[in-house]
């Protein structure tokens, strides 16, 4: 637990203007975790080149878990990458969010059913925040998921979470 | 009023204050949960195996400055080389020179035995039984378990 972090129980002005802040710094430089696994990764480079742009979000890749925001799982998840996936998912310093990227990470895709090698989506193993449908999804699908994750992310609070 | 020194002192204290008060409030709002994992040191997902100081062989340092020595030479050799025509013997002599210091350690490496890889033997000093050097030998009861 931090200083501050999920220390109140219920937000007051000064709690939720912070959040208001801390938020809105937060969102706007959701730095990615600069790896990819399969197809969806190609998506995932022409986001990131000039044509579309995702540095205009604050979004541009980093090469050390330490420094990455967001993990953009693109592509086939296979059994023997997902303990990898897994470990720098861990590495990732808080807060950290997931955008799984097109429908093998979403679900196992088209290897749902034969797929012997293929983890049934990466859910299983890390929390996912966003799901990007799509086989592989367009850049303009990729942004419009990172917006959600941007949404997500400037309703969250330093406040502890009230339990359902 | 400020002198010139004043400002250097004020822009000392903007850049301590700057940074302190930064890691100040990231101190305060960050979350802090560690877990070995996550603290587990970054090697692309792998599991880190050993330790990160490895061990070198000392000889590779050896090796690392006679080639640097020699690729010195040769960076100096190659303009040399290509205005050699309209530098005339002054040059020539000078270069031989240079080659000539270089040479003087090139044979004191050969001679340390530094170019060859396999090393015939350790070599200890030698001293002869009793010659001021006490030799040290643990006994049966400091050996015991």
């Amino acid at each position: 637990m931090g200083l501050l972090d999920q220390k109140f129980e219920n937000s007051n002005i000064i709690i939720t203007s912070l959040d208001d802040l801390l938020n809105w710094a937060r969102l706007s430089s959701l730095w990615g975790m600069q790896f990819g696994l399969a197809c969806c990764a190609i998506e995932m480079m022409a986001t990131g080149a000039s044509h579309y742009d995702f540095d205009r979000f604050g979004t541009f890749f980093r090469a050390s878990p330490r420094q990455a925001d967001v993990m953009i799982v693109a592509g086939t998840v296979t059994l023997k990458m997902a303990s990898r996936i897994k470990t720098l998912f861990d590495q990732m310093s808080e807060p950290r969010y997931v955008i799984s990227m097109g429908s093998c990470s979403n679900c196992g895709g088209p290897y749902w059913e034969h797929g012997y090698h293929v983890l049934k989506g990466v859910d299983r193993i890390i929390p996912v925040d966003v799901y990007v449908p799509g086989c592989p999804p367009r850049p303009e699908a990729l942004m419009e998921g990172l917006m959600k994750l941007q949404e997500k992310v400037r309703n969250e609070s330093l406040a502890k979470k009230k339990s359902a | 009023m400020l002198t010139e020194f004043g400002r250097v002192l004020l822009f000392l204290l903007v850049g301590v204050f700057f940074v302190a008060i930064g890691l100040l409030v990231a101190w305060l709002l960050r979350p802090n949960r560690p877990y070995p994992s996550k603290l587990s040191t970054y090697e692309c997902g792998e599991a880190p195996v050993g330790d990160t100081r490895v061990r070198l062989n000392l000889r590779f340092y050896v090796v690392a400055l006679i080639f640097l020595i020699f690729d010195v030479e040769v960076v100096f050799l190659f303009p040399w080389a290509t205005v050699y025509k309209n530098l005339g013997w002054f040059a020539f002599v000078e270069m031989l020179v240079f080659l000539a210091i270089l040479l003087v350690g090139f044979a004191y490496v050969w001679r340390k035995g530094d170019l060859d890889w396999d090393k015939p033997a350790p070599q200890v000093p030698r001293y002869e039984k009793g010659s001021g050097v006490k030799e040290s030998h643990l006994t049966e009861e400091e050996v015991a378990v």
